[in-house]
């Protein structure tokens, strides 16, 4: 073997370690040939897989109140005309189902939510709805959320939160020596 | 003995020789030679490397003894072909002030006595945008958004045409190149002329001895940004200099939960304050005064 064959090898090798190392540690979304680094999906602790529970279920499709699992559910989101099944897939419920039939991950909810929010999917795509952290430039880590990271899929309205304190007057005690 | 006759002239010289001799007398003799140092220390744009790297070394040399804390603190210049610009999205703005806690926790502002925030959140009447003299920062209800307000977050507006360079008389404060508009601390006398001329309230004075807690302190600092300040030294946001000139967001970036605001190069076709410009409904506080600032309010279109 020349020396020119091995030193490709070890880089081809180094190569392949690096990018699995990147595949376990930060989940990679892709979608329409761009990368979206996104932290883990926000799961209630144990609930994923959700195939551990439903994989000896019978699928029932009827639309219905549930009320032995999932009762903290509560469907805010177009309810009249949705139900669980339109979103998530039947028959392999650790994924979520698009209007083709596409089976995706958890970490690309992204393009499910895109099919009707497209206005907002472009503007998330490109960094403006939505938070990005980290780098924006150069090679630093950089994480986009995703959109269930701040909308909850069942009920995404933007909940009220408690603002911090407002800031010492100059009479303020506390801004008096 | 000679009766030597002055002349006016050696007479002059005399008494200016004399006058200077005991005007510099306390100065060399009352203070220590640190301070006469301080004292004499070169405004930053015209100090050589080497000055500037023992101005550094003296400084991480005092952090380390008031604080407790090994500093880095960066001179890094502006990267080539950048031009920062900053955007903020007002329908998404909900009032929270942890833009402001993020901000004042990463540039080391003091917290008390007197407390010094860079961003201020005025919370205006719907159907007020204008008249910013009946907006209100000290509100505090017990959740926000609140009905029938809407919240508009003033900082530095990092201006093109910055009032405040004009007005400063010893030119302590500029714009740099990537245009981010900082202050000297050192060459600054606290005369306040730019706090005057600047028509956003975006900087603030130190009128005390700053009060920042050691276990608050964020050690990462840029001499020209979050450096600890003295007493009368005017401050003000530069963008987290120290942060986006390593290409990393600004504090108050990562901290808006809503995700209202946005920054980017503006020299770049693909960044996404250049995206906001582009599509978005935007538009500066101000704009009737020429400032041509590089702050970006923007609608959801």
């Amino acid at each position: 073997m020349t020396l020119k064959s091995l030193r490709m090898r070890t880089t081809l090798s180094a190569l392949a370690i690096i990018l699995l190392t990147i595949s376990t540690f930060s989940s990679l979304a892709v979608g329409a040939g761009q990368e979206f680094p996104v932290p883990p999906p926000p799961f209630t602790e144990g609930i994923f897989p959700c195939s551990n529970c439903h994989a000896s279920m019978e699928v029932n499709r009827k639309k219905r109140e549930l009320k032995e699992e999932h009762t903290k559910i509560r469907m805010h989101h177009a309810e009249t005309m949705r139900w669980c099944l339109d979103c998530h897939d039947a028959k392999n419920r650790d994924k979520l189902r698009l209007y083709n039939g596409e089976l995706v991950n958890f970490t690309e909810s992204h393009r499910l939510c895109g099919e009707c929010h497209g206005n907002l999917y472009r503007d998330w795509r490109a960094g403006i709805h939505g938070k990005r952290t980290g780098y924006f430039m150069g090679t630093g880590k950089r994480t986009y959320l995703l959109c269930a990271h701040c909308h909850d899929p069942h009920e995404p309205k933007f909940k009220l939160i408690v603002p911090e304190p407002p800031p010492f007057r100059p009479t303020d005690r506390r801004n008096v020596k | 003995m000679s009766n030597k006759n002055y002349t006016r002239r050696e007479f002059i010289r005399n008494l200016s020789v004399t006058a200077l001799a005991g005007l510099s007398l306390p100065l060399l003799s009352s203070c220590s030679r640190e301070e006469a140092e301080d004292f004499l220390q070169k405004h930053f744009l015209e100090m050589t490397e080497e000055e500037k790297e023992r101005v550094i070394a003296k400084l991480e040399q005092r952090y380390l003894e008031q604080y407790g804390r090994k500093f880095q603190i960066s001179t890094q210049e502006a990267l080539p072909e950048t031009l920062w610009g900053y955007g903020l999205e007002l329908s998404r703005c909900v009032g929270c002030r942890r833009c402001v806690y993020a901000c004042a926790n990463e540039n080391n502002t003091s917290r008390y006595a007197r407390q010094l925030h860079w961003i201020r959140v005025l919370r205006l009447k719907r159907g007020n945008l204008i008249n910013l003299e009946d907006s209100e920062h000290y509100y505090a209800p017990e959740t926000v958004p609140e009905k029938g307000f809407i919240y508009l977050p003033v900082q530095c507006q990092h201006c093109q045409n910055p009032p405040c360079v004009k007005a400063c008389p010893i030119h302590a404060t500029w714009q740099e190149p990537d245009g981010i508009v900082v202050v000297d601390y050192n060459w600054c006398i606290g005369c306040r002329y730019c706090i005057a001329a600047c028509p956003y309230k975006g900087r603030v004075f130190n009128w005390a001895e700053p009060n920042l807690p050691k276990d608050e302190v964020n050690p990462n600092v840029h001499y020209l940004g979050n450096r600890p300040r003295m007493k009368c030294a005017v401050e003000k946001c530069t963008f987290c200099i120290q942060r986006v000139r390593a290409g990393r967001y600004p504090a108050c970036v990562e901290a808006c939960p809503t995700g209202a605001r946005k920054f980017g190069n503006l020299l770049d076709p693909k960044s996404e304050i250049r995206y906001i410009i582009e599509r978005k409904r935007v538009f500066r506080l101000r704009e009737d005064l020429n400032t041509e600032s590089r702050f970006y309010y923007f609608f959801e279109s």
